[in-house]
Order: structure tokens, then sequence, then C-alpha cells
């Protein structure tokens, strides 16, 4: 274990916490030398879908830093990122990945040992996960990939992005959403998302039936074929053979390939 | 690929920043084997003559179509580089920086062969995103040779002055009846003494003379929208809508004072009042008489209530006590009645009695003190005068001078810790500050006529309208957020909009006088010049993808979206700040960033998890 060195990926904002980065140099903070940096003009630019695709690129952690709150170059940008994180953690949980992996920091360009604290501590933190279980993991790996498709689902990412306005202004009716109920609707449209791109993954290449389904996604066989209905609706899924009075599923391969 | 990818890379050795903790050479070496790298080599200064020429001559030696420089940070070092790049005919969106100074050698000393594995691949991610870099065209936009600075205080009229001595038109808005801004409220200024409305005289003038300068009094901007060069504005002068372009807008709305409600018994006794109140009163030669006086600092700042330290009050208290010890009879107030502010009059007649007794102090003292001590004392000799603080902060040359000055005439600097402040209540009808003295270890009392509480500068509650108004951000203290402390302090990130003055933070005037003649003279860059070259980090919107749902138009900050003629999603690229909100929102995914595309994040990512870290 304890040759274990973490791989950790930080996608900075440029104003703030690229240039906390940057003092933390000038100040000679030292950190542990396990983050790599890519530099991003605003963390609002991070989509969940990026942060999935770098995991599954073999990430054992990923951190997003942006500006503190009400600090923001670009005003408003990173209130956004504090929704999408929120939408990414809870899909890499869903995928039975420790949500720890991904941290959102804010941080400001003046506070270069706030950043030399947090990466040490990161790294350290996922010292003790050890290494993405996804690279030893098939398994573990289809529900990344099912996590990383949902992400990019117009349902998920048109709330995610509404999410604000709604909470916010209300909706085009005016009516105010509270916060909680808009958390649930969220919750239930990212439980629902990722339980469908999970039966896509899953059916890519075997014909399955709903009670296998329902015990590979661990969810009621009622659920499932909801699911299953939803995705043969969304002209995703289709009967490919039947199996006595058991129907057997496969994805719709989009694109022919 | 369209074309070969020719890349040079140029490790910087930064004499031994970098040099001495990352193994440079193998760096080099390693960078050589990288797909597409056709030349690498290290330089002892990258940014100096020798460096730069270096890599002018490999540009055209071995005619790289793709540059990268691993040295320090892009946000001081990239247009430098990017320069030489554009001069040796490179477009300066194929030039790649990598930071192995700020993120590497310099925070990883004692890491020695680790550190030079992450320049390595730093280096690595480099090169993957220099593979997928386009050249890129910047707009040019033409500027409307006009401009308009909002608020008509010190700061504002600097910068409408300078900018309309350049030749051009000023809109100057200022929602009051009068310019001058908080300075009105002034008695007398630091340095220099001079008596604020002396001074603020011949600026005054110079703004009403001036044929640039259009005056908009009792005025206020209802509507700003555009970009660089195009803003379209629209002022409430007196009532009337004035609707105009201008090419840049000059933001100089000042700060308000914090009032303390609820500290140190200043909602509860008429003679604690703040600084500024005292200063009124000083001006409108209303003080009451005094024999004692107590000035209490950080009231309100300094992690209190509000962070910041406000930088002024310190220098406004030593100003004022010794106003009290030196100038006494030129603020007093004409009131007899004594020590509650609020009942002293303002044009009540001089009180005799304290002519009389000065007269018969002074008399004493002549007696006492022989021939030497010819120089009558001043009146106001025998007035305590305390200043309670956590430390004084006399910053600058002459400011020291002044705190010097005010020990020698016996005003008493009195420290006290945050976590144990002075009280402050009345006993037999007389205000008493209560304190711990720390050198003494004594819990002590002072009795007082008047207390002055020396509170910060705040950003005033209409900041935030204005900052959405302009889309212009605020900080977390609440004032207006400049786009770099050091290198841009006078800029907003949003082009075409500056920023000066107390809007900004606490400053005293001559620091505002800079501020403003800065950002007069940043404005005026694009008016003499005409047009403005956009940088091309912009928002792409794939028309064939977008279904028009609109959602990228709600989250953009900047209204650099709209829908056309089609239906679809279209950026305004000279709105665009490039901050990327619309692209990570889309529901479609039709949106990428220029320059900083998914595809070029991932490959970044990717390659630097290539390889196993060592
Ligand atoms: C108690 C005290 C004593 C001081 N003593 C000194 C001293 O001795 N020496 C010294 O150098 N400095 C002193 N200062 C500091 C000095 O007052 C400031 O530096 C100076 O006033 C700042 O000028 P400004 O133009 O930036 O802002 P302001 O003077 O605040 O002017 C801002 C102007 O903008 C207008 N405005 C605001 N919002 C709008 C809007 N939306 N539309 C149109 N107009 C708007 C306001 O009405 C105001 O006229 C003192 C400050 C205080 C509080
Ligand atoms: S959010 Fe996407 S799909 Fe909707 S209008 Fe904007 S670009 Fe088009
Ligand atoms: S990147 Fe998108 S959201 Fe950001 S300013 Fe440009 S158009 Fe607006």
């Amino acid at each position: 274990m304890n040759s274990f060195e973490p791989k950790i990926i930080g996608f900075l904002c440029n104003w703030c916490s690229y240039a906390g980065a940057d003092l933390a140099g000038v100040s000679r903070f030292q950190y542990s030398p396990n983050i790599r940096v890519i530099r991003v003009m605003c963390s609002t630019r991070i989509s969940p879908n990026l942060v999935l695709e770098v995991f599954k690129s073999g990430a054992d952690g990923v951190i997003v830093g942006g500006c503190h709150i009400g600090d923001c170059h670009y005003m408003t940008g990173n209130y956004y990122t504090d929704k999408r994180m929120k939408l990414t953690k809870e899909l890499v949980e869903l995928a039975g990945i420790e949500p720890e992996r991904l941290a959102l920091e804010w941080i400001s360009a003046s506070e270069g040992e706030k950043f030399a604290r947090v990466v040490t501590e990161f790294v350290d933190r996922i010292r003790h996960l050890g290494p993405i279980p996804t690279k030893n993991d098939q398994k573990l790996m289809k529900r990344l990939e099912a996590a990383a498709e949902a992400s990019k689902l117009f349902r998920l990412r048109l709330l995610s992005g509404k999410e604000l306005r709604l909470t916010g202004k209300g909706n085009v009716y005016g009516e105010m959403i509270e916060a909680e109920k808009m958390d649930e609707i969220l919750d239930s449209a990212v439980n629902d998302e990722y339980d469908r791109s999970l039966i896509l993954e899953l059916t890519k290449n075997n014909a399955l039936s709903v009670k296998e389904l329902a015990s590979e996604i661990g969810k009621s066989a009622e659920a499932t074929l909801g699911h299953v209905a939803t995705l043969r609706a969304r002209n995703l899924l289709s009967i490919c053979s039947i199996d006595g009075f058991t129907p057997r599923y496969k994805a719709i391969r989009l694109g022919g390939a | 690929m369209k074309e070969d990818i020719r890349i040079g890379v140029f490790v910087c050795h930064c004499g031994t920043n970098i040099g001495g903790f990352v193994d440079v050479p193998s760096v080099v070496e390693y960078s050589r084997t990288l797909p597409g790298v056709i030349y690498a080599t290290g330089n002892l200064y990258t940014c100096a003559e020798d460096g730069l020429a270096s890599i002018r001559d490999a540009i055209k030696e071995h005619h790289l179509n793709r540059v990268i420089v691993a040295s320090c940070t892009p946000r001081t070092h990239a247009p430098l580089f990017q320069g030489v790049c554009e001069e040796a005919g490179l477009n300066k969106y194929l030039f790649t920086f990598v930071n192995i100074r700020e993120h590497c050698s310099w925070v990883h000393m004692k890491e020695g062969p680790k550190a030079t594995e992450k320049a390595k691949d730093l280096v690595r991610m480099g090169v993957a995103r220099a593979q997928l870099l386009e050249p890129k065209e910047e707009a040019r936009i033409d500027v409307e040779p006009k401009a308009l600075v909002i608020g008509g205080g010190i700061s504002g009229m600097v910068a409408a002055t300078s900018i309309a001595n350049h030749g051009f038109p000023v809109y100057l808005v200022e929602k009051e009846a009068d310019f001058g801004g908080f300075v009105r409220n002034l008695n007398n200024l630091y340095l220099g003494g001079k008596d604020a409305t002396e001074m603020l005289k011949p600026i005054v003038d110079q703004v009403t003379s001036n044929k640039n300068i259009i005056k908009c009094l009792k005025s206020k901007v209802a509507g700003v929208d555009g970009f660089i060069g195009n803003y379209q504005v629209a002022l409430d002068v007196d009532g009337k809508e004035v609707k105009d372009k201008v090419g840049v807008i000059v933001l100089a709305t000042g700060a308000d004072e914090y009032v303390p409600e609820g500290l140190f018994g200043y909602d509860l006794y008429e003679n604690v009042v703040t600084l500024t109140e005292f200063e009124i009163l000083c001006k409108r030669k209303t003080l009451p008489k005094i024999s004692s006086i107590a000035f209490i600092q950080c009231v309100g700042s300094r992690g209190h209530v509000k962070s910041y330290c406000s930088r002024i009050c310190c220098n406004v208290a030593i100003k004022n006590a010794l106003n009290i010890a030196e100038n006494y009879q030129n603020i007093l107030g004409k009131d007899e009645r004594g020590a509650v502010v609020e009942k002293v009059g303002v044009d009540m007649k001089a009180p005799e009695e304290i002519a009389e007794r000065r007269r018969r102090r002074r008399g004493r003292r002549d007696r006492e003190g022989g021939e030497e001590e010819a120089e009558a004392p001043a009146p106001s000799e025998g007035i305590e005068i305390a200043i309670f603080n956590r430390d004084i902060m006399s910053y600058g040359l002459e400011h020291e001078l002044n705190y010097n000055k005010a020990r020698e005439k016996h005003v008493r600097f009195v420290r006290y810790s945050p976590a144990n402040p002075p009280k402050v209540y009345t006993e037999n009808g007389k205000l008493v500050v209560d304190y711990w003295h720390d050198t003494l270890k004594l819990q002590r009392k002072m009795n007082v006529d008047m207390i002055v509480l020396s509170t910060p500068l705040v950003s005033p509650p209409s900041a935030p309208g204005i900052s959405k108004l302009l889309k212009v951000p605020l900080g977390q203290d609440g004032f207006f957020l400049e786009a770099h402390v050091k290198l841009r302090p006078v800029d907003f990130a949003t082009d075409g909009i500056f920023v000066c003055g107390t809007a900004k933070g606490p400053a005293d005037i001559t620091e505002c006088v800079f501020q403003a003649q800065a950002a007069a003279s940043r404005a005026a860059i694009p008016l003499a010049r005409g047009y403005v070259q956009a940088e091309a980090l912009t928002a792409i919107v794939d028309a064939d993808i977008c279904t028009g749902c609109g959602t990228c138009i709600e989250v953009c900050p900047y209204g650099a979206l709209r829908k056309n003629m089609d239906g679809v999603a279209e950026v305004i690229v000279a709105a665009c700040k490039g901050c990327g909100c619309c692209g990570a929102t889309c529901p479609e995914g039709a949106i990428d960033l220029s320059h900083y595309t998914d595809s070029q994040l991932l490959a970044e990512a990717k390659a630097a998890l290539q390889e196993a870290i060592q």
C-alpha cells in the first residue's frame, strides 16, 4: 500500500485557485507532488461529464478549484460549479466509487497556504482509499461508464443548469420551488437516469431480462420495468428475443457502430 | 490531421529557480521523445532577450507550428511569449504554457526526482494539448469614441477630466445635486492639512468648465447593454431619459462609512459619534466644548464585523487628534451648553467663557514657564486625547511623522486587544471608557466628554445593483473586484470597464487620484486606437446540434448569447468572456469553448494519467 502514489488531476480556475497555486509557489509552501493541474478560465466550465471521463481515464482523485462564492470573476460561475459538482458526486457514488475522490475547493488568489494544505490533505486521503477501484474491476468500470453517460443526458444537464433559476427566481410560472424540493427532484432524476444508463451499459453486448437487470442494478423488478419502458420509448432499448414468456432486451446502438 | 504537427519545447532553468530542483537537461531529453516534438532545448532564462531570440530562431529554422515554454506562470508571462511567437509569424493561440516553477520546482524543493518526474508529466500534458490547438483570428471591434464615468466624487471627477482632456466626450453621472462625493463631509485633509472644500474647488471647477464633459447631476444609469466599444447606455438625467452609445465605462461610485449600530454605545449616547460625524461637526464649527476625548479604532473592521483594515482611519484619527491639539479654536462649536452634540446649534456665538478660561490658563503657564517658554501654549492644552487602538497603521512617509507629532502633543495611544476591547458606559452623567491597560496590567477608567468611533469604509448598498447592471463582479467584502490585484488593478475582467477610488476598497484621496488617472489612461487606449481585438476565447455553438432551448442564454452572465434567425443560439463574440458556463449547461452538449475545448482538457488529463507517477 505504501508504494501507491495517487494520481490527482486538478482543474483550477485562472483567476483564483490557479493564482492561489501560484502563490503557494511564490511563498514556497511545499505540498505533495501528486497533483497535475489543468488550467481553465472558470470552474463553471467543468461539466460533470468531464470529471467522470477523467475518472474513467484512471485518475485516483479529482480536485476542482474555484473562487470563493461571491468572488467569481464571472460573477455567478461558481454557483453553477457548486451545483454541478454536487450532481457529479452523486453520480460517482451511484457508480460505486467513493465520492471523497472528488473535491470541490474554493481557494482565492491569496490563499497559497490553503492550496498547499488542501492538496496534501487530499493526497493523503486518496492514499488511504487506495487506487481507484475501477482499475481492476470490470463491473465497476461499467457502472462508471453508465454514470458518465447519464451525465450527458438532456434531463440532468437541463435540471442542473436550471436549478439556480428555479430556486432563485421561480420557474416560468413565477412559482418558487423550495431548495429542498428541488434537491429531491434532482436526486430522483439522478438516480433514475443513472439506472437507465447502467441498463444500457449492461445490455450493450448481452440480452438481459427485466429480472436479471433488476438484480444487476439492485432495484425492484417494478422499478426496473419502468426504466425499461422509458428507454424503449426513447428508442434506446429493444426486445431482442423472447425466452418463453420473458422478453430479453438489448441496447440499440446509435450511429451504427 | 491537416498539417504535420511540429512542436518546439523550451524548458527554462530560471537560473536556479527551476534548474536547482528539477533536472532540466533530462526534461529536455524526455521532451524530444514525445509525439510531434521536433525541437527541444533548455534556456537559462527564457524570458531574457537571448531566450526569446532562441524561440524566434527555432520557429524559423525548424518550421515549428507549435511552441511550448515550460517555465513560470502563464498569469504573468504568457503575453510575452505569445508576442514572440507572433513576431516569428506563429499565431499566438498555438503557444502552450507549462508551469514548472510555481507549480513544481518551488513547491517540491525537497522532492528531487519526483519534481523532475512531475515536470516531465507537465510537459507531456502540454504536448498533448498543443497537438489539438488551432490558430484563431481575433475579431476586430470598432470603438465608439465616448466614455461614461459613473460617480462624481474625487475619483470620478479626476477620471472624467483626464479622459476629456484626451479629447473624448465624457458623460459624468452623479446621483447627488453636486459633485464632490464623500470629501464634501470632511473638514480638513491630512498631509498639508488643507481645507477640504478648498481642495475640492479647483477640481470641481475643472469639471464644470470642461466642454468635453457632459455633466449629469441628480442622475442615474438606468441601463447598460453591449460590450467594449459598443455600450448602449440609458441615463436618467434629472428625470429625463438620455440614450447614447459609449466605448468605455469607468466606475467610481465610492464607499459609505460603516454605521456602528450597537457598538460602543453609539446608539445609546449622543456624544458617541463616528469619525465622519466628528469631521462634520468640525467643518460646521459645531463641535461642543470638550476637556477630554477618546478615539476608538477598528470599530467594525479587521475581523470585528468586516474582515479588512480600512487603511485610512488611523491617519484620519491622528489628523483629528492633531486638530484638537493644535487647532481647537478653529473647530470648536459655538454653543456653551456643552457635551451633547445634537443640541449644538450651527450658528451660535463663540463661547466667551472658553476664551476667558484659556486666557487665564495661558497667563498661569507663562508665569511658570519663564523666558524659554515664551511661545504661547496651544489653547487646547489640557484637553486629554486618547486613541484606543489595536495597532496604529500610519503607513507611508509622512504619516509616521504625524504620528510622532501627535505623541509630542501628548496624544495618548492606548492599545487594546480585540479579545478584550474597551467598554463604554455612563457614570454620574459622564461617559466612561473602561479599558484594560496591557502594560500596567490594570483595569482602568477614563472619563471623557466625547467618543469618536473609527469605522471602516464599506461598500454601499447600491453596489450589488451596479454589479448586475454592468456585469462586473464584487469581491467577498462587497467592493468591486479588479481583474488582477497587481497586474491589472484598475481593469475589470470585463473588457472596456474600469474601476477606481473607494468603490474598489478603502483608499485616501492621493490613492484615489492615482487610480482615477490610471483608469482614465487605461480607458483612453481603446478610445484612441479606435478599435479593439477580442480574445478568441469564446463559446462556439454547433448549430446542427442546438435545439434552441435557450438554457445557455439564461445562464450566461454576460448576455453574450442570443437566438438567431434560425432559432438557434449564437455567440456575440465581443461580449463572450469564455467562462464556459453555457457549455457545461447546454443540455444538448451543443457548445464547446474555443482554446479550452473538452477534448483539449481531456487530452491533458489523459496525458497526465498515462504513465505512473514514480
Ligand atoms: C472620516 C473620513 C475622513 C477622511 N479624511 C481624509 C483625509 O484627510 N485625506 C484623504 O486623502 N482622504 C480622506 N478620506 C478618504 C476620502 O474621503 C476618500 O478617499 C474619497 O472621498 C474617495 O473618493 P471617491 O470619488 O472614490 O468616492 P466618493 O467620494 O464616495 O464619491 C463617489 C460618488 O459617486 C456617487 N455615486 C455613488 N453611486 C452612484 C450611482 N449609482 N450613480 C451615480 N453616482 C453615484 C456618490 O454620490 C459620490 O458622489 C477620509 C474618509 C473618511 C471616511
Ligand atoms: S442551451 Fe444548447 S441547445 Fe439550448 S439554445 Fe443553447 S446551445 Fe442551443
Ligand atoms: S462562455 Fe458562454 S456563458 Fe461564458 S460568456 Fe461566453 S457565451 Fe456566456
